[in-house]
């Protein structure tokens, strides 16, 4: 029974790295570039969320649309002043770039938001109205799963399959393939590369701004910085499942909530990280492209 | 290649644009350290006068060093605000002693808090104040201790701070202090505890209390059932602390964190139906100002704070307000030991009756002196006095948080 | 005279912006020391050389991995940090043993050094064999690692030796290591390494980056190097011409761990407190800014690069609480300036007759 609910919190925790990571890993399959200010997008999802709730005493859930909207328009603006003009660079000056856009908004929030941690109320709450924890009780109370936590996972399955449709489905999807393929063959097929990508970056910064919310909830509590560990992990999963593959950084995001939480309860608190980090080490070294990446063999 | 030449072109003219900075610098500040050696030479005689004569006067830069940017931001930003408070109240008084504050950023870290105190030099501070964490202070005290600049930590809280250091004095506990205060005070008023300590083991402070909680917890005989950690790292998520706390039966919870990770732990534990008796320390206090914090969840929650917003007296109501005012939040302990620090400041300036004029090194062996003698009353404490070793002696309060204010036990 | 003109102009351009690079440390070393010692430096600039010097053997051991290996590195503070924690064992254990403070130093640098390399061995090996971003995951995954092993570590020094322990249930502390009373903590776990006496000099730092510069200029001018470099171009291409790759990678990347372990031991003796966590992910990213905005492959540009993007965010402390914020606009602005065509094309008028210097130095 220990073990189940150590396994759970394992999964909601990974359910948040996991909403992260296919945001990341749908950025990072198309455009092919580390957007190492994704973390940071989420925590800007998460305060305009706070900010709806706090001050314009909006419910929760128009707090999320308002979120996914300002975000969307902030990774647009984003990726249209930062990363548009360096299509043709190294992926090393755009990754030092998306490290600039990360400092920006961190800073930036700092300077709007001030340094002081916000409490955020979730979504779900954490007691009903009475009094008791907001959890599905099971064997007789001695197992809990927090509704917040049965939320969370909800919404990362729909996403991962609703993007799984999208891409393998649609026309824009298609196209959105079709780039990460090759970029000049999607060209001359009549696909606008440009624009297929700052699609890709709305998509991936609306992601965001759900995560952000998800992640503040089950937090309760936001600061500048809040995106940017998150943000690691959620690479280090998207890596872990194999990175550009949308059900890999699902996989990677709840393998890596289990291991983190099982090696913290069973082995050391102290080192749940290093151990997660020489579990992802180990896996690589066997499948050095991740759970579900492909393989792709080199053409000489 | 093109771009290589480009590259070099910017590289050259940011270089050239540093190194002119650097240069204005140094040319605006030349006069400072020299200035010393013709300057003391006139005041000398009065200093001479000074001690005790009440002779004190002029107008004393003040460097603060804190974190102004990064995730520590908060707490040098609240010690910086409240110094400035103290700063504007002892000028309006329009005394002889004035006072100017120059905050400077360090990030938490020891190598730009060692940049930052050199900065200040340079724009001529006298005394510093700073740092206000630890690891950096650490560093900066090593820095003014060679120097012989005169040191007040407002929260700087290891030993590690003050100690082999004369020129550094602190005016929050140091972290045994906390850790044996808390050990005794569970033990006489929660007998039969059985106590589970969940703290951040990759942080100093944290670590520092936990180490002599425990040692003075086993001389006092209470039982730790259960001691969970976590790193900046995992500092999202602690069920499973506090599910193996909650399984080994643990009826107190002791935090020596600081208050960001305790809100989170807080709700978590509501979540799970885990209501022990939470247990905090100085970096607790701060969780009922934290914007959009469900305060019921801190309900019954105790600690050992020198400082309370809730206070009746006079001086800190008026500190509350002017803090509220020009920052719009209610100040944290953080801001009360930066205030009381540029008041121990002054209390001390007054005492060894320094000039402005006098040099650094001459103002450091002046205060270090009178710093042992005097008492001060300070938002943190009544009657402060300090050793010779730059440690601080004034009485904790316990508090218990009773409808989202600190009530005494 | 002439003849000596003749022999220089004789020689190979990458040479010539060898010895260039050679000449400009010394001549920046003699100017620094010079203006110092006469107290016209102030003392921000002078409290900042060391360091400076530190990362500028941090970003020139990157760009080895990076620029002429052609991999990308996460992770390399975690060498750092192996290097600065061993070299202040080394230091402050020898204390009475060695007592000139810089003959210490040159020990410490030297173990600093070895044990960044007996940790890039570790990591190498296994690493090596993965490609791009994985292998970046996982240097990143391997510098977390370090970080984390290290806040564990409770290290003391009496009269009987060292004592070592290992923190891993978190219940220990410096008391638990048996130490006889009076002995010294080095490292007291997650409070890191206090109270170490600082002698890093700029002296020491300056000999440190001649030696970096000889040796991976030399490194990347020989056989091995062209091998490394042929690596990084065509993998497929250099294998079938018989080049052995494990061993060149490793040649580099153990040799760019070992600089970073020296850069780790001298600025870990410019602070009497240091923690773990210092070397974090952030201070990797920061030693990649400067590789990737001096130049791939380009020593002299990592030197540059370090210096001033060192500085940059001390020179900006007038922004006071927008200094961080107009640090990040810098840097994107920087690297959208130098990846623009437009201002390629026009460099490239204004200085034509530069086309193709330093092509690949």
């Amino acid at each position: 029974m220990e073990f189940l609910s150590y396994l759970i919190s394992g999964i909601s925790l990974g359910s948040v790295y996991a909403i992260i990571a296919l945001g990341y890993t749908m950025v990072y399959g198309i455009a092919k570039m580390l957007n190492f200010a994704h973390g940071d997008v989420i925590m800007v999802g998460g305060y305009i969320s706070f900010c709806a709730m706090s001050y314009l005493e909006l419910p929760g859930w128009l707090s999320v649309v308002l979120a996914m909207a300002v975000c969307t328009v902030l990774g647009v603006v984003i990726e249209g002043l930062a990363y548009k003009p360096l299509r043709q660079a190294t992926s090393l000056a755009v990754l030092i770039t998306a490290i600039g856009v990360s400092y920006f908004l961190q800073n930036a929030a700092q300077l709007i938001w001030g340094a002081s941690p916000k409490g955020y109320t979730p979504l779900v709450p954490a007691l009903n109205a009475k009094g008791e924890p907001n959890a599905l009780q099971l064997f007789d109370g001695q197992l809990s799963i927090p509704y917040l936590s049965l939320l969370i996972m909800a919404v990362c399955i729909i996403v991962m399959v609703a993007l799984t449709f999208f891409t393998g489905q649609t026309k824009l999807g298609k196209a959105m393939r079709a780039c990460s393929e090759d970029k000049g063959a999607a060209q001359l097929m009549g696909i606008n590369v440009n624009r297929t990508i700052s699609v890709t970056f709305a998509i991936g910064s609306a992601l965001a701004a759900v995560a952000g919310v998800l992640l503040c909830s089950f937090t309760t509590s936001l600061m500048p910085t809040t995106g940017s560990m998150p943000g690691i992990k959620a690479f280090t999963a998207a890596v872990f499942g194999g990175i550009g593959s949308i059900p890999g950084a699902f996989l990677g995001g709840i393998l890596l909530g289990i291991i983190e939480s099982l090696a913290k309860a069973y082995i050391s608190t102290q080192l749940a990280n290093a151990i997660l980090f020489a579990v992802l080490i180990i896996v690589l070294l066997v499948r050095p492209s991740g759970l579900l990446g492909k393989y792709v063999p080199e053409k000489v | 290649m093109k771009k290589k030449n480009l590259a070099a072109l910017l590289m050259a003219g940011t270089m050239c644009f540093s190194l002119l900075a650097g240069c204005s610098n140094s040319g605006g500040q030349t006069s400072n350290p020299p200035a010393s050696d013709p300057g003391t030479q006139d005041s000398q005689p009065a200093v001479t006068d000074g001690p005790n004569g009440g002779t004190a006067g002029g107008t004393f830069k003040l460097g603060g060093i804190g974190p102004l940017t990064t995730d520590t931001a908060i707490y040098g930003k609240a010690a910086m605000n409240g110094a400035q408070i103290a700063v504007d109240e002892i000028n309006a008084l329009g005394g002889p002693i004035q006072f100017q504050l120059q905050p400077e950023d360090d990030q938490a870290d020891p190598e730009l808090g060692v940049n930052a105190y050199h900065k200040l030099l340079d724009d001529g501070a006298q005394i510093i104040v700073g740092s206000v964490t630890s690891g950096s202070g650490i560093a900066v005290s090593a820095e003014t201790f060679a120097d012989r600049v005169f040191t007040v930590t407002p929260s700087g809280s290891s030993v590690d701070v003050i100690s082999g250091r004369d020129n550094t004095f602190q005016v929050c506990f140091t972290d045994p202090n906390q850790g044996t205060g808390s050990a005794d005070y569970i033990a006489e008023n929660l007998p039969g505890a059985k106590v589970a300590v969940i703290y951040r083991n990759d942080d100093a402070y944290s670590q520092g209390i936990r180490d002599t909680f425990v040692a003075e917890a086993q001389a006092k005989g209470i039982e730790i059932v259960d001691e969970g950690t976590f790193t900046k790292d995992t500092q999202t998520d602690f069920s499973v602390q506090l599910t193996s706390a909650q399984n080994k039966g643990a009826d107190v919870l002791f935090l020596p964190i600081y208050y960001q990770p305790a809100s989170v732990i807080l709700a978590q534990a509501k979540q799970m139906n885990f209501a022990p008796t939470f247990f905090g320390v100085d970096g607790m206090d701060g969780i009922l100002t934290v914007e959009g914090f469900d305060t019921s969840l801190a309900e019954g929650v105790m600690l050992l704070t020198p400082f309370s917003a809730d206070a009746e007296d006079e001086r800190t109501q008026s500190f509350v307000k002017k803090y509220n005012e020009l920052h719009g939040e209610t100040p944290n302990q953080f801001a009360a030991d930066g205030y009381d620090a540029v008041y121990v400041i002054y209390e001390a300036i007054q005492a060894a009756g320094c000039t402005s004029d006098m040099s650094t090194a001459d103002l450091c062996e002046a205060l270090v002196k009178v710093m042992p003698t005097i008492s001060v009353d300070g938002l943190t404490g009544q009657g402060m006095t300090w050793s010779a070793t730059g440690e601080v002696s004034k009485a904790p309060m316990a508090v218990v948080i009773r409808d989202g204010v600190y009530v005494t036990p | 005279m002439k003849k000596l003109i003749g022999r220089i102009k004789g020689l190979k351009k990458t040479t010539k912006v060898d010895f260039a690079t050679y000449l400009g440390v010394i001549l920046a070393f003699v100017l620094f020391t010079v203006l110092r010692d006469r107290g016209l430096l102030n003392r921000s600039i002078t409290g900042m050389l060391v360091p400076i010097c530190a990362y500028i053997v941090m970003a020139v051991s990157l760009n080895l991995t990076v620029g002429i290996l052609g991999e990308l590195s996460l992770g390399h503070a975690g060498f750092m940090s192996v290097g600065a924690f061993s070299g202040v064992i080394a230091a402050q254990s020898l204390q009475a043993a060695v007592p000139s403070a810089p003959v210490r130093l040159a020990i410490a640098i030297l173990v600093g050094a070895l044990f960044a390399a007996v940790a890039g061995t570790i990591v190498g090996v296994p690493v090596l064999r993965l490609q791009g971003d994985y292998l970046a995951i996982v240097t990143l995954a391997f510098g977390e690692i370090i970080k984390e092993l290290i806040n564990c570590l409770l290290v003391g020094c009496d009269s009987r030796g060292l004592h070592i322990a290992f923190n891993i249930t978190g219940n220990l502390t410096i008391n638990d290591i048996g130490m006889e009373p009076g002995g010294m903590a080095i490292i007291k776990g997650a409070q890191g390494a206090t109270g170490t006496t600082t002698i890093a000099s700029f002296t020491a730092g300056f000999i440190l980056i001649m030696l970096t510069l000889v040796i991976v200029l030399n490194l990347v001018r020989s056989r091995a190097g062209r091998a490394i470099m042929a690596l990084r171009d065509n993998r497929i291409a250099a294998e079938s011409v018989g080049i052995n790759i494990t061993k060149y990678k490793l040649m580099a990347f153990i040799t760019s761990a070992a600089l970073a372990g020296g850069a780790g031991a001298l600025y870990g003796l410019n602070y009497s407190n240091l923690s773990a966590s210092k070397f974090s992910f952030d201070t990797s990213i920061l030693v990649l800014v400067y590789v990737v905005l001096g130049g791939l492959g380009r020593m002299w540009g990592s030197i540059i690069a370090a210096a001033v993007l060192y500085i940059l965010p001390e020179a900006l402390r007038e922004f006071a609480d927008y200094r961080m914020l107009v640090y990040a606009i810098v840097l994107i602005l920087v690297m959208l300036a130098t990846n623009n065509d437009q201002l390629k094309a026009l460099a490239g008028r204004i200085i034509p007759k530069r086309k193709g210097v330093s092509s690949n130095g």
